[in-house]
């Protein structure tokens, strides 16, 4: 018999497959599913603070306008009512899916402001989360900013997050970093226990026709994989935290390969976004098929297996793929 | 018991009373009582409970008519019963009261009075819908201040249970109804112990039970209906001696103490001025005044005016009088005197007293101002040998010389009392802040405080005036603040200050704190020179601030609320200023917090941000401005734009005398385009490289403020260099014409729908249209002039073109231009369509409501003329009545018409048969045929014009009709669904050749978004706060169930070309059409720049499936429905919630969101289902072969 379980974060799950940030969390039926059909914990939706300062002043703007104007329509909607406006339906969703679930909960959380990341990872803390992820999700486009300018407030935010909360924190990444490694660790110096690797942006598209930038959302595929697979491997050991490996995850292969870089769990939306949760069942069916039919006794022994430090070729990780086909040689005796 | 004090409206006071004595309450929207019944569905909807612990049940009527049913019926059953109304609200329960009378029926119906229209509509107050219910046999108790607004609500109810007699508790709409002042609330255990429980029993022991049944409506003939008639005087005697009781129990109860007549002023009076209202408030004042000083005078304020006492009427004058005079607020044409002035006549006779002199006057129709130089003005011409009677005082009727002399130099000034004038733009939040800060005031301090707001009667660009008071002692001022009089005035609108004189108001050493793009230093040489003048002359302070640069950097936009209120804190020296801003910060908290954080601490960032940029400025001892005031209308408009709508627009309409005016509410159209509001920051801007000619921007334009002609190219040597052009691609007009997109700078709004609807993109970059927008300042002189030159050209003959395709149609002048509509307004694009296709032949009979406002309401009117001197005659007859009053028009021209034809057929001899024969046999199915038609009639004319025969003469005055004319019956939804429904119906049914078009915002916009039956399922609405739980009424599909009824689903914003096409097959169809226009509105709660999109997605969700009904294809055997819209491709969700509307209620209650939305989106679905398989049916054309 296998052993699938694995630690994240502090916490013990029964299996390394989780289910990442996506709307299933929304709804505590299709959570409760997912739990059923078996993955060992969920991270839910992200809070977006920007999210909840737009509905705000939105609600109060459509609100306002045109009130006060005309002698007979003083006001055009009624305004009676109490506005569940802010954290309070997220925090709600907390406590709903703790109640619900006997696996972890994993809030996420993207502020804008410094007294909001702390106040709503504390929020997300007191209504019942197992741990906290930050999902710091930036796109720098003012040419002044610069890259230290940028990772000096990403790595003092984590600090202040991290004093405001007891619960385990886990920091989602962007691949676009010059030097991650040094940005990784500093991170977790900060106070991350965790680095889930990498955040997916949305990215816009073009429309020809209309000359419209379109956003639409892509499922990922097993292909973008490799990228936090590699990096995973470079950092595993280096870095001292959890890792998550997020994007691509698709298969039981997936969740192995994840493993075998060092990541603690594989995190999977896309392809329940897609399938469902019956896709569960049969990954960790195959997922222990696979390691029984190669020995292997537990998750825990093949974690970081295949990392940068663990394979005989280091390098493998340092080159591009070309590189290795065209200048790798050794010497013969 | 301690009372507490509040800041409250007399609608909100009296509701509270209502809401809390009754079970059942049945409303229906109309200005100035609107509030009541929001105020009452709002409490019910959260559940507030009446003093016996139950929520009383509300419920939205389709008309004051329906009201009235309902509130008979449920009174009938037993349920203690209320309403809310004004004006022809009332007027439309009329038949109802008789009945509630002649049953001796206890309830209160809550009257914010108002004017009647007649002449022309008016929201405002006076006494004119009340007298005209004095006969019904209902008790009148009026109230003239909110404080008494509340307290008699309270005596109303319980001396309506006591007697039986139903109760009217009126007072004066917008003076009392919406003015905001401090008053002593009344507890739910005073008004307890108001109200006998043995009588609230024995009313509902008097309900239509089968478990005790009764009989009651019955018909009646001669020998028995006279002597029931006489049955209920008891009653009625009984009556005045039960409210003296009621009031003496309320002063036992609260200390405040009333009766049927309340006295006030000299204890030996000879003089004493007899009044009802709130007028009766300045009438004391002045009367107090002058007593202290010596004069014998007085004032009787009326309370109960039916059932009219005259015992008590004659124990509260005092003996020593020697002369009344009665002032009425209101008239009846034709009478003898006002009702109340006939009233006291009578009382003197039958009390003995007619050694008494008495004269009778009106004052304050429609809330014209009643000041106590007014009063005075009574009182001295009370002392005359020859007083005048039948006198009018506050206009000058230079007429009939009505008129009393005023000597508005009078005033009284309560000593420590502050006056403040605050002038804001409507959408810049300063009539919010200044309800805020008088409540601030009134409640955190031991002042006295009153704030009254006056509007104009635009719906975008509105200038709002706000008037504070506060003081140490009560204040009884139902009136504006008087020119030299404030203590404190605020320009909230940099802009205003060169076209409003508001420092008029200001008293000397005044503060003046203005919201300036100059900071001190630069401000002086900036103001014009009338400014300049007043500030040195009244030796005024002067405090700048840029309100504009603060709003920007926190974030606030165009609203200038919490800043101002914050410059005006901290100036004013009311509160310390760290006292001063923590309580605004309370207020912010208070008003705002339920919306979210977000929005409290943009406001504590505004509030914060604001000491910091306020200065005072150091006036310099003289004027040099080198700029002076604009005039309101251009020197060369015409003279009585001039003269008369101009004063208007100058805000002097009070000093206009009387016969300045037409004498039957007759004015002249085309006005808009004298009246330059210069409202938008930015305007759009024509790019002819890239312009591709297609006539979306004209069309979709709200403001008919850009427009495209083709014109003969060598026109355009006499342009200005500035002036844009190109050669013109249009396929009729391509060799040796020209192009031009032209904007009127200062009559756009800035709304940007042409720049959204606009489908060209630049190549070399994309964000860049065909028409793009700039800011207004440095095109405004230069695109003025253009704008001019533009309008010089002539525009294309219409018999040139065929007007169907979108640029076409646009080449079409529109005859409805420079509204006062919402920028951005989803109405109008409509309307201006309707006056370009067919305005040059059209009758418009058009219902009270938004586009009643936008389309008539003074000063000018947006109808205009062609180079011709045609276009669209239009009026407003009411609201519940629009139908008939179209087909009223139709009937008129068809009956006309048929004489004429009759008339010339008779004239065959003698003209020439072939001209007869031509214009009997027209075809007038196109231009081209209209304008031939319309050269026979000329020639005609001038044929007869040389015969003396009287039927001759007939015929000219005729002949006009033998040119196809157009009616219109245009109005928005609570019209066609709700009140005018009935009469629509049987429009339609009668198969006469009108064009409905309805205006559908799926709301009563015009009154501020209560729900009517057009309102979708899951929106929230005034009526329906937790979302409308029942679908659109699809009125569309009724009307097809007619058959011969042309009927079509427009949008314009999803297919303009639909809608062109739908309007031109209406007009063309030979019998009744209904067009149902989806208008996107301000009271949806969204970005109206973006309702060209909006209405896509409602089309695409299957909110709004569109289509043409053309009974004409039936006859041919074909399917007359054709379906213009696919198949819904998107959940309605994801066009719902773009609004407002939809979107609150997820944040009010997720639960019933999601309920309502998932049947929403049945409706959708149901609906499609439905139109689709009637799409699809196989029609015959009834010549068929039945099978057996």
């Amino acid at each position: 018999m296998t052993d699938l379980s694995t630690t994240y974060l502090g916490l013990n799950l029964k299996n390394p497959l989780v289910a990442s940030a996506s709307p299933i969390s929304k709804n505590i039926d299709k959570a409760r599913k997912l739990e059923e059909a078996g993955v060992s914990a969920i991270v839910m939706y992200s809070l977006f603070e920007e999210q909840i300062i737009h509905e705000s002043l939105e609600l109060d703007h459509f609100l306002t306008r045109g009130t006060d104007s005309f002698a007979e329509a003083l006001t055009y909607l009624p305004d009676g009512g109490m506005y569940s406006i802010g954290a309070e339906k997220y925090i709600n969703q907390v406590a709903g899916l703790k109640k619900a679930l006997t696996i972890p909960v994993i809030g996420s959380l993207n502020g804008v402001s410094k007294g909001g990341w702390t106040k709503y990872a504390r929020q997300i803390q007191d209504a019942g989360a197992d741990a906290l992820e930050l999902n710091l999700y930036y796109i720098p486009t003012d040419i002044d900013l610069t890259a230290q300018e940028l990772e000096n407030a990403q790595v003092e935010l984590v600090a202040e997050v991290k004093s405001a909360i007891s619960i385990p924190l886990a920091v989602k990444l962007s691949p676009f970093v010059t030097a991650l490694p040094n940005f990784a660790r500093r991170i977790v110096e900060a106070g991350a226990d965790g680095l889930v690797l990498f955040n997916r942006f949305y990215q816009p598209d073009f429309d020809l026709e209309e000359l419209a930038i379109v956003h639409s959302l892509d499922l990922s595929t097993s292909t973008e994989l490799r990228l936090p697979l590699r990096w995973i491997s470079i950092l595993h050991g280096k870095v001292n935290a959890d890792f998550a490996l997020t994007s691509g995850v698709h298969t039981a292969t997936d969740v192995l390969k994840a493993m075998m870089s060092g990541a603690k769990v594989a995190m999977m939306a896309s392809n329940l976004l897609h399938n469902g949760d019956q896709v569960i069942p049969s990954m960790l069916n195959e997922l222990s098929w696979w390691m029984e039919s190669h020995e292997y006794e537990s998750i825990k022994q093949m974690q970081g297996s295949m990392s940068q430090k663990s394979v005989r070729e280091p390098a493998a990780f340092e080159r591009a793929n070309y590189m290795k086909v065209l200048g790798s040689w050794r010497d013969l005796p | 018991m301690k009372q507490p004090i509040i800041m409250t409206d007399g609608n909100e006071a009296t509701a509270s009373v209502a809401h809390r004595s009754n079970e059942v309450i049945a409303i229906y929207p109309i200005t100035p009582s609107s509030g009541m019944g929001e105020f009452s569905d709002e409490w019910s909807a959260k559940g507030k409970k009446n003093l016996w612990g139950t929520t009383p049940l509300v419920i939205e009527m389709q008309s004051e008519g329906g009201a009235a049913g309902a509130v008979h019926g449920a009174l009938q059953t037993g349920a203690l019963t209320t309403t809310f109304t004004a004006s022809q609200g009332l007027l439309l329960m009329i038949p109802n009261m008789y009945k509630i009378a002649g049953e001796l029926t206890s309830t209160v119906f809550h009257v914010a009075a108002r004017a009647i229209a007649s002449h022309a509509l008016s929201i405002y107050g006076d006494h004119q819908d009340v007298m005209a219910v004095r006969q019904t046999g209902w008790a009148l108790l009026s109230s003239g201040s909110v404080q008494e607004a509340q307290d008699f609500a309270a005596i109303s109810q319980a001396a309506t249970l006591k007697s039986r007699v139903p109760f009217i508790h009126f007072f004066d709409g917008f003076r009392t109804s919406h003015e905001v002042t401090k008053i002593f609330q009344l507890t739910d255990e005073e008004l307890r112990l108001m109200l006998d429980d043995d009588l609230v029993r024995a009313h509902r022991a008097r309900g239509l039970t089968p478990e005790n049944p009764v009989l009651r409506g019955t018909a009646q003939n001669p020998d028995v209906y006279f002597q029931m008639r006489e049955a209920s005087n008891n009653y009625y005697t009984a009556t005045p001696a039960i409210v003296q009781e009621m009031m003496d129990k309320f002063a036992q109860i609260t200390g405040r103490h009333y009766n049927l007549f309340d006295y006030s002023g000299h204890a030996d009076a000879e003089r004493v001025i007899i009044i009802m209202g709130s007028g009766g408030e300045v009438v004391d004042e002045t009367v107090d005044y002058l007593a202290k000083k010596g004069e014998k005078v007085g004032c009787l304020r009326v309370r109960l005016y039916r059932p009219f006492s005259i015992e008590y009427f004659i124990k509260g004058l005092p003996k020593s009088v020697k002369s009344l005079a009665v002032l009425d607020r209101t008239k009846e044409p034709g009478a003898n005197g006002e009702p109340m002035y006939l009233d006291i006549v009578n009382a003197l006779m039958e009390g003995k007293r007619a050694d008494i002199k008495v004269i009778g006057g009106r004052y304050g129709l429609s809330s014209k101002e009643f000041t106590p130089a007014m009063a005075k003005a009574v009182l001295d011409e009370m002392s005359k040998p020859e007083p005048k009677n039948h006198f009018t005082v506050g206009i000058n009727d230079d007429v009939s010389h009505t008129s009393l002399e005023v000597d508005s130099s009078f005033t009284l000034e309560s000593e420590g009392m502050v006056s403040c004038v605050f002038f804001g733009l409507g959408s810049d939040g300063t009539v919010g802040a200044n309800k805020n800060s008088i409540k601030i005031i009134g409640e955190e301090t031991s002042n006295f405080a009153q704030g009254y707001f006056y509007y104009d009667s635009k719906k975008s660009g509105t200038v709002t005036i706000s008037h504070l008071r506060f003081g140490p002692q009560a204040i009884r001022a139902p009136y504006l603040i008087e020119a030299n009089q404030a203590t404190f005035v605020a320009c909230h609108q940099y802009a205003f200050l060169e076209r409003v004189d508001m420092l008029k108001y200001a008293k000397e050493g005044a503060i003046f704190l203005l919201n300036s793009l100059y900071g001190p230093e630069e401000i002086w040489a900036e103001l014009p020179q009338e400014v300049q003048k007043d500030i040195l002359q009244k030796k005024l302070k002067f405090y700048v601030i840029n309100g504009y640069d603060v709003a920007e950097k926190t974030g606030m936009g165009g609203r200038m609320n919490t800043i101002m209120q914050t410059a005006f804190f901290a100036i004013s020296g009311i509160l310390p200023r760290d006292a001063a801003i923590a309580e605004i910060k309370h207020a912010i908290e208070k008003s705002y917090g339920k919306r979210g954080e977000a929005v409290v601490k943009q406001n504590f960032e505004a509030v914060d941000a604001t000491i910091a940029n306020l200065y005072e400025v150091k006036v310099p001892a003289e004027i040099n401005s080198v700029t002076t005031r604009r005039l309101p209308v251009p020197k060369e408009a015409p003279e009585f734009v001039r003269d008369v709508l101009g004063q208007i627009i100058d805000s002097d309409g009070d000093n206009i005398p009387v016969s300045a005016f037409p004498v039957d509410g007759t004015f002249p159209t085309g006005t808009t385009q004298w009246e330059k509001r210069n409202l938008a920051l930015e305007i759009p801007v024509w790019d002819a490289d890239l312009c591709i000619q297609c006539g979306k921007c004209v069309m979709v334009c709200p403001h008919a403020v850009i427009r495209h002609k083709v014109y003969d190219e060598k026109l355009v040597a006499g342009a200005l260099e500035t002036f844009k052009h190109t050669p013109s691609k249009f396929k009729e007009f391509s060799s040796g014409f020209a192009y031009t997109v032209q904007v009127a700078p200062e009559d756009c709004t800035g709304c940007t729908l042409c720049v959204e609807v606009c489908p060209v993109k630049d190549k070399r970059a994309v964000g860049r249209k065909a028409i793009n927008m700039e800011p207004q300042p440095a095109l405004r002189e230069a695109e003025a002039k253009n704008w001019d030159f533009f309008m010089s050209i002539p525009d294309m003959d219409r018999k040139l073109f065929n007007p169907s395709t979108i640029k076409n149609s646009q080449l079409l002048r529109p005859l409805f231009e420079f509204s006062g509509a919402c920028a951005g307004c989803g109405e109008t694009p409509y309307v201006k369509l309707v006056s370009q296709l067919f305005g040059d032949r059209s009758v418009i009979a058009n219902a009270t409501g938004c586009s009643s406002i936008y389309g008539g309401n003074l000063p000018t009117t947006p109808w205009a003329k062609n180079a011709d001197g045609r276009g669209p005659a239009w009026s407003n007859s009411l609201f519940e009545d629009n139908a008939e009053f179209g087909l009223g028009m139709r009937l008129t021209i068809d009956k006309q018409t048929e004489y004429a034809r009759e008339l010339l057929k008779s004239f065959e001899q003698t003209l020439s048969t072939e001209l007869v024969e031509a214009i009997l046999n027209a075809d007038q199915s196109d231009e081209t045929g209209i304008g031939a038609q319309r050269e026979r009639v000329v020639e005609l004319k001038d044929k007869l014009s040389k015969s003396s025969d009287t039927r001759a003469k007939d015929l000219i005055s005729l002949a006009d009709n033998l040119v196809k004319k157009s009616v219109w019956i245009i109005g928005g939804d609570g019209w066609a669904y709700d009140i005018g429904y009935g009469g629509l119906d049987h429009v339609m049914a009668s198969g006469r050749n009108v064009n409905i078009l309805v205006l559908d915002t799926e709301v009563y916009s015009n009154t501020g978004g209560q729900s009517s039956k057009s309102t979708p399922r899951a929106a929230v609405a005034k009526f329906a706060m937790s979302g409308k739980s029942l679908p659109k009424k699809d009125l569309g599909l009724i009307a097809m169930s007619y058959g011969y009824v042309y009927v079509a689903r427009v949008a314009m914003g999803a297919n303009d070309q639909q809608t062109l096409r739908a309007l031109i097959e209406a007009e063309a169809y030979d019998g009744p059409s209904i067009v149902i226009a989806y208008s996107p509105c301000i009271a949806h709660g969204y970005d109206l720049s973006k309702s060209l999109e909006q209405s896509k997605l409602a089309v695409q969700s299957g909110h709004w499936p569109m289509y043409r009904y053309d009974p004409r294809l039936a006859i041919q055997g074909q399917n007359p429905l054709v379906i213009e819209s696919k198949e819904p491709s998107i959940p309605v969700s994801q066009y719902a919630y773009n609004e407002t509307r939809y979107r609150m209620l997820t944040q009010m209650n997720e639960g019933r969101a999601e309920e309502l939305m998932k049947e929403a989106q049945h409706d959708a679905k149901a609906r499609w289902t439905l139109y689709q398989q009637m799409a699809s049916m196989h029609y015959g054309n009834g010549n068929e072969e039945t099978k057996s």
